[in-house]
């Protein structure tokens, strides 16, 4: 579809504001509805159409494999770390409270965190579960690109 | 700080954490590394929480400070604590023996993430045990799953595919029913906390929807623990797994599915309405005597070693929900230590299986002819596990059907003492196929000339067997622990 020239322009147009519209949802997610896993998946999509329309090569070239993959690990990481955190700072588990002076401060610190860690697994695995339905067939005999 | 009041977390947390870690390492040896000392830690903190459990206290954990019924509560008892035992150990000892195992079966630059699933399939079949939360369950049964069935695919042999789809079909479907049964539970006393469903289920007016979140339960739960007929998954997928993933597995997975089984019934549910008003018992014995004799006949004429042991374990999952069927104390003692001990026996097995395939190539029958002469002390091993599967004294086998025929002398009923004997006969058969092929019959042409095994796949196959023997002999732990969790499963009971 690289050759089209509606369709380039419009996906050009298009893919920041799927991306900014990505971190809306992911910062606005603990007031409306949204939030690290809705917002995962929009960053993906953005990624996904300009694969589309531009190539996957183009699209690996942005984000890639390597840190698709380090990405998927290292949202749990922060998600766990999260938790940890609060175990350090005197709390339990996953304790949100004790992450800042103010209890309701540190609720907002710790949902933030968590999110975050969300919002990169979750778009790591959705770019990874992308890249390789749409690299099969493609490089087969085993090779992983 | 001290750690010593967040054990309960850690001991879900640590592997948790070396999942993500072991692929960000991107080296099988790094990951190796890491999830065994992370498998050792968790050992260690579970034979912490049964210390601090063994006087009968009850460790609750609020996560995130949200105190229970709202937030999610950890909560370990004498059975969860024993159960952790169990799988935090098995996992300690199959780790060192994956590094050997995998590198013969899994292409190298997989190892990495073999480990991160080896590590997840860990942390959801401890977080199974420990959470009293009931979607938390639910929770924790998907990851330890979903990892289970990535370990099962990566079989070198393809049909490992093939089993592992079919237990993915099954396992979701059983995942499923389990997921409804909770939701029929939440849905009519507004809990998800375990121990708070069980307070609040006798105020509930209309009994047909917790008729139908046990029986949803039920099935699902049987389904994942393989109780006959519903074990159809479990053969294919221990055959062709990967050595040391079907040792762990073996081991451990099924054995959890029991313990879920177990809180549901006697924390949740309640005795009275599962085992007094319920025909739940005599349905319980019919499938447990089937699968006790059934399996073992299918055992008898498999033609490949993997798959034999397989059968065997639908085989000894019967003796074990035969035990739950008594509702008494001594038949849920004898459930809880064959539990531990069916699971030392059969990782003992397959690790030592897995010792033959690394040699012989493959785990069909015709292959392992004559093996006995070319690797007399593995063999012997095995035969040892197989004494054990009979319930010859000495091993752990004979302790557990010790305690399953005294709970059936308690009950009077001779002619199950008859039967549990008579399915053992059927064990010898099996055993004795082994046997026969392993030492009668002249060994292939193509064996390889050096025989050596690394030290890792044979030490930790062998402290198994010796586990096998000693709490063969010296039972004070097993039994002591299995009998004070009964005692304190029953008395939270109505």
């Amino acid at each position: 579809m690289k050759n089209d020239l509606v369709l380039r322009v419009v996906a050009k147009l298009f893919i920041p504001f799927i991306l900014l519209f990505a971190l809306y949802v992911q910062f606005h997610g603990e007031l409306g509805p949204g939030g690290g896993f809705q917002a995962g998946v929009i960053a993906a999509a953005g990624v996904v159409l300009h694969a589309l329309i531009f190539g996957l090569d183009a699209a690996r070239r942005i984000v890639p494999e390597r840190l698709v993959e380090t990405m998927l690990a290292a949202g749990v990481l922060i998600y766990a770390g999260v938790g940890v955190a609060g175990l350090l700072l005197g709390g339990n588990f996953l304790d949100y409270f004790v992450l800042s002076g103010d209890p309701v401060y540190g609720q907002l610190r710790g949902i933030f965190w968590v999110e975050a860690g969300v919002f990169v697994t979750v778009s790591g695995v959705m770019l990874k579960i992308f890249y390789m339905f749409a690299a099969r067939g493609r490089d087969e005999d085993g090779e992983e690109a | 700080m001290s750690l010593a009041p967040h054990l309960p977390a850690l001991q879900v947390v640590l592997p948790l954490l070396t999942a993500p870690a072991a692929v960000l390492l991107r080296s099988g040896g790094a990951a190796f590394l890491l999830v065994t000392a992370a498998a050792w830690g968790a050992f260690a903190i579970s034979l912490g929480l049964w210390q601090q459990t063994a006087g009968g206290e009850v460790i609750s954990y609020a996560i995130g400070n949200w105190p229970p019924p709202w937030g999610i509560e950890l909560r370990v008892d004498r059975l969860s604590a024993f159960v952790l035992v169990l799988v935090a150990g098995m996992a300690a000892v199959v780790l060192p023996y994956c590094r050997q195992s995998i590198e013969r079966e899994i292409p190298r630059d997989q190892h990495y993430l073999f480990y991160a699933m080896f590590a997840l399939c860990l942390t959801g079949l401890l977080g199974i045990t420990i959470t009293g939360d009931a979607f938390n369950i639910f929770v924790f049964l998907e990851i330890s799953s979903l990892a289970t069935y990535v370990l099962i695919a990566l079989g070198r042999d393809r049909r490992a595919l093939v089993a592992a789809y079919q237990y993915l079909i099954v396992g979701t479907i059983g995942a499923t029913f389990i997921v409804i049964g909770i939701g029929l539970l939440y849905l009519t006393t507004g809990t998800l906390n375990l121990a708070d469903i069980g307070t609040r289920l006798p105020q509930v007016s209309g009994e047909r929807p917790v008729l139908a979140a046990l029986a949803f339960l039920t099935v699902g739960i049987c389904l994942k623990l393989a109780l006959f007929p519903l074990h159809q998954w479990l053969p294919n997928a221990y055959t062709f797994a990967p050595s040391a993933v079907t040792a762990f597995l073996a081991a451990t997975a099924t054995k959890v599915s029991v313990y879920v089984l177990l809180r549901f019934y006697f924390s949740v549910f309640g005795e009275s309405l599962v085992f007094d008003r319920l025909p739940l018992p005599g349905i319980m014995l019919l499938l447990s005597l089937a699968a006790m004799f059934v399996a073992s006949a299918v055992a008898a004429f498999q033609d490949d070693l993997k798959r034999l042991l397989a059968y065997s374990s639908v085989a000894q999952i019967g003796y074990i929900t035969l035990g739950l069927s008594f509702d008494s104390q001594s038949g849920l003692t004898a459930t809880i230590v064959h539990l531990f001990n069916h699971g030392l026996t059969k990782g003992a097995l397959f690790m030592l299986a897995g010792c033959l395939v690394a040699v012989a190539g493959g785990s069909g029958l015709a292959r392992l002819a004559g093996i006995g002469r070319a690797m007399p002390v593995t063999a012997f091993g095995i035969v040892l596990g197989g004494l054990s599967l009979i319930g010859v004294p000495g091993t752990v086998g004979f302790v557990s059907k010790w305690y399953l025929v005294l709970a059936a002398l308690e009950k009077g009923q001779w002619w199950l003492v008859m039967a549990i004997v008579g399915s053992s006969l059927l064990a010898v058969v099996y055993v004795w196929r082994f046997v026969e092929i392993a030492w009668f019959r002249e060994p292939p042409a193509g064996l390889p000339a050096d025989r050596r095994l690394p030290l890792s796949l044979q030490a930790p196959a062998w402290l198994l067997v010796a586990a096998t023997v000693y709490f063969g002999l010296d039972a004070s732990f097993t039994v002591g622990s299995a009998a004070a969790a009964a005692e304190q499963l029953l008395g939270m009971t109505r």
